[in-house]
């Protein structure tokens, strides 16, 4: 793999304008960079969801790869057939076997942790030759922000809406990674777009890598998170400074965090940005502050090393 | 011609999928279906048949990655029963709408609760609303036959449906019959395989199950209705063909003595052949009784239904489901009472619900039922009391 440059970012957008997502939607940059990563020999197979309903709109696409939605719980079944169909047409010469093709399949948090988990486990057991992406915008979005088992701790949502019982939501937001993890496949990574030269070098070895493969990709969203647009990419930049997110892989088994933070920020300068964690009191920024030194202290530990440092005050 | 080899239902389906030669089979094991599943492994292990297996884990994956294989241009296969079949809904109605031309073999059976493994028909009747063409096999050797069939017809650029074979649970899914097996040359050049599609292909990219707002959505279903209406020519052709090629003869119906019948029993499935010994035994002690057997359920064939009910003086159709708390009750009936009222024929047309859950159905019910359908020979459909009852069941 040749070292990674901006300046050999392709020029061709593979994703066309006109497409229906809001401005400033972190799914929208995952999908363009995603497309101009992978390049035209793909096939998608895509999960209901925001994107999909925002890209396909007949007559129109935005999609200049093949792409094809069937339904919200079934992208990784869906690319498990494809893939199948291109193995058994190239072997049985019914297509030509020199043709790349790289199936990859991506679902939201809601297709993926949610409602698609059984399909996933069953595409990453069978071992399918596909990239599944998961943008996680940690709601379910295209139905109205309700949340979804990658919420975070204490977010609003319109399905935990913070009231005089209710803080927003109250439960931790889903360990995908490590599920997915969990099935043995070669290659597991984190991306998030602030961090662009990680994002495609990942993208790229995990389309590259031959079997399943799990990229989890960040990806903010404006109405969902209540912020103003212009702020997705200083968002997430803050998270992967605040070690809310961390820019990880785990290639064939070896562990490396790849976007190091020598000095973490706290906790609430993410926070701060976002309305959906406006309600939040001081002891409640406090616990999600535990909770994430702890999750750091375990990706040190992960890592043999402390590749995330210690909270750094202002 | 092939040789004949004492099968299943199951098996009959399982080589007449390996004689098409199909490239990806997903499936997920469910009793009376299951046997397929295996003997379509067991091929695929022996290099008998060169084709991708995904051990799935479910039946709507099973039907979701039979879609996106079916996209990418491969012949697909898929089976199931009852609660599995459930479990494919969603997915069955995109599967049609996407005009996918997937084959699936059902073995039929009942659905839970309580659950049971048995046959009846309330899985089919579930999936009579999702847009697929829809057979009734009435034996081993149908079942074989009629899956080379639905190939031809799936692929039929001008058809372009996906189609479901259905065959009864154990009573044909389990039950060993002198198969005339059809090899795959001969399979292939009866229905060769025909990509006349878009497919998902990097050189030409399309954009497959597209969001519709109301100003598209209808029209997509529009050309559904409009397709599986123009199916019928296709499907008699590919019927007339399979006779003039295999010497075996599949109508839409099949008429028993329909001629001079006061009473016509319509029956689907194993049913119709315990009425037929009933119906032969019954016309040498002087009841004119008929039978009409539905193989093509969708497009249901309402032309020759009525066709051969037009000269009954009273009809009794059987069903073998229940759609409760509707005006009609049994679902064929629904489709036997709508087809005879748009051509007006005014006959008492009542409905029998029978062998639910398994319960055997057997000469006496059809005596039964032949009786008391003969008993409203002369009146008129407003003038019958009540139009369904059930059968074999206990007071
Ligand atoms: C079986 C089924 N249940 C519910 C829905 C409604 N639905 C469509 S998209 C969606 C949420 C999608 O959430 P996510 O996967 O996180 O994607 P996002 O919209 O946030 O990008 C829901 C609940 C559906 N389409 N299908
Ligand atoms: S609602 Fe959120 S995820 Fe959906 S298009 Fe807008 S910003 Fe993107
Ligand atoms: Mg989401």
């Amino acid at each position: 793999m040749s070292a990674f440059t901006i300046a050999s970012i392709p020029r061709e957008e593979l994703l066309a304008p006109g497409h229906r997502m809001c401005q400033g939607c972190g799914a929208a940059i995952v999908m363009r960079h995603l497309l101009k990563a992978l390049g035209k020999d793909i096939i998608i197979a895509h999960a209901t969801g925001c994107v999909e309903v925002t890209t396909s709109l007949y007559p129109e696409t935005a999609w200049r790869v093949p792409w094809i939605h069937v339904a919200f719980e079934n992208a990784a079944a869906v690319a498990s057939g494809i893939e199948a169909a291109v193995k058994a047409l190239k072997r049985k010469g019914l297509m030509n076997p020199e043709k790349k093709v790289k199936v990859v399949a991506i679902g939201g948090d809601g297709g993926t942790v949610d409602i698609g988990l059984q399909a996933l486990s069953g595409m990453l057991e069978r071992g399918h030759n596909v990239l599944y992406v998961l943008y996680d915008n940690e709601a379910y979005m295209n139905t109205g922000i309700q949340r979804s088992g990658a919420t975070p701790l204490y977010a609003w949502t319109t399905t935990t809406p913070a009231g005089k019982v209710w803080r927003g939501e109250w439960r931790r937001k889903k360990d995908i990674v490590g599920i997915v993890r969990a099935h043995g496949i070669p290659y597991v990574a984190t991306v998030n777009f602030a961090y662009i030269s990680d994002f495609y070098v990942k993208l790229r070895k995990a389309s590259e890598i031959e079997g399943p493969t799990f990229i989890h990709a960040y990806a903010p969203c404006v109405p969902g998170w209540r912020y103003e647009p212009h702020l997705t990419v200083k968002i997430a930049k803050l998270a992967v400074q605040t070690g809310i997110w961390v820019n990880y892989e785990i290639d064939r088994g070896s562990f490396r965090v790849t976007t190091p933070v020598p000095k973490r920020l706290p906790v609430e300068e993410y926070l701060k940005t976002q309305g959906r964690f406006a309600h939040l009191m001081k002891e409640e920024v406090e616990l999600i502050q535990k909770l994430v030194d702890e999750d750091v202290d375990y990706i040190n530990k992960l890592a043999g090393s402390v590749v995330v440092g210690p909270v750094e005050r202002k | 011609m092939g040789k004949v080899m004492p099968l299943s239902g199951n098996y009959a389906v399982a080589y007449a999928v390996k004689a098409v030669d199909v490239d990806v089979v997903a499936a997920y094991p469910i009793t009376p279906q299951t046997a397929v599943v295996e003997k379509l492994a067991e091929f695929v292990a022996n290099g008998e048949l060169d084709a991708e297996f995904l051990h799935v884990e479910s039946e709507h994956s099973a039907l979701s990655a039979v879609v996106g294989a079916s996209a990418a241009g491969a012949r697909v296969f898929t089976a199931t029963s009852a609660q599995g079949l459930l479990l494919m809904y969603e997915i069955m109605h995109i599967a049609s709408s996407s005009r996918l031309p997937i084959v699936m073999g059902i073995a039929t059976r009942a659905i839970s609760a309580p659950i049971n493994i048995w046959c009846d028909h309330s899985d089919f009747m579930a999936a009579s609303d999702t847009g697929w063409i829809m057979f009734m096999a009435l034996n081993a050797q149908e079942a074989h036959d009629l899956i080379i069939a639905a190939y031809r017809i799936a692929e039929d650029p001008r058809v372009s449906i996906p189609v479901a074979i259905g065959y009864d649970g154990f009573v044909v899914s389990h039950t060993l019959e002198p198969v005339d097996v059809i090899e795959k040359e001969e399979a292939l050049e009866y229905a060769p395989k025909r990509v006349s599609r878009p497919t998902l292909d990097p050189d030409r990219p399309v954009t497959m199950g597209s969001l519709a707002s109301p100003d598209w959505y209808f029209e997509f279903r529009v050309q559904l209705q409009d397709a599986i209406e123009n199916s019928r020519e296709t499907i008699s052709e590919a019927l007339r063909e399979f006779k003039r090629r295999f010497g075996r003869e599949y109508r839409e119906v099949d008429d028993f003595y329909t001629d001079d019948a006061d009473v016509v029993i319509v029956s689907m499935g194993s049913t119709t052949g315990t009425a037929l010994v009933f119906i032969e035994e019954a016309r040498r002690s002087g009841m004119k009784l008929g039978l009409l057997n539905i193989r093509l359920f969708r497009p249901f064939p309402e032309v020759e239904v009525v066709k051969y009910l037009e000269n009954a003086k009273a009809v009794a159709v059987i069903d073998r489901a229940v759609n409760a708390g509707s005006s009609f009750v049994g679902p064929l009936y629904s489709d036997v009472v709508v087809s005879a009222f748009k051509k007006s024929l005014d006959i008492p047309i009542v409905n029998y619900v029978t062998g639910l859950g398994g319960r055997a159905v057997v000469k006496s019910h059809i005596e039964f039922i032949a009786k008391h359908a003969y008993s409203l020979v002369g009146k008129k459909m407003r003038e019958v009391k009540k139009h369904y009852s059930f059968i074999g069941v206990r007071e």
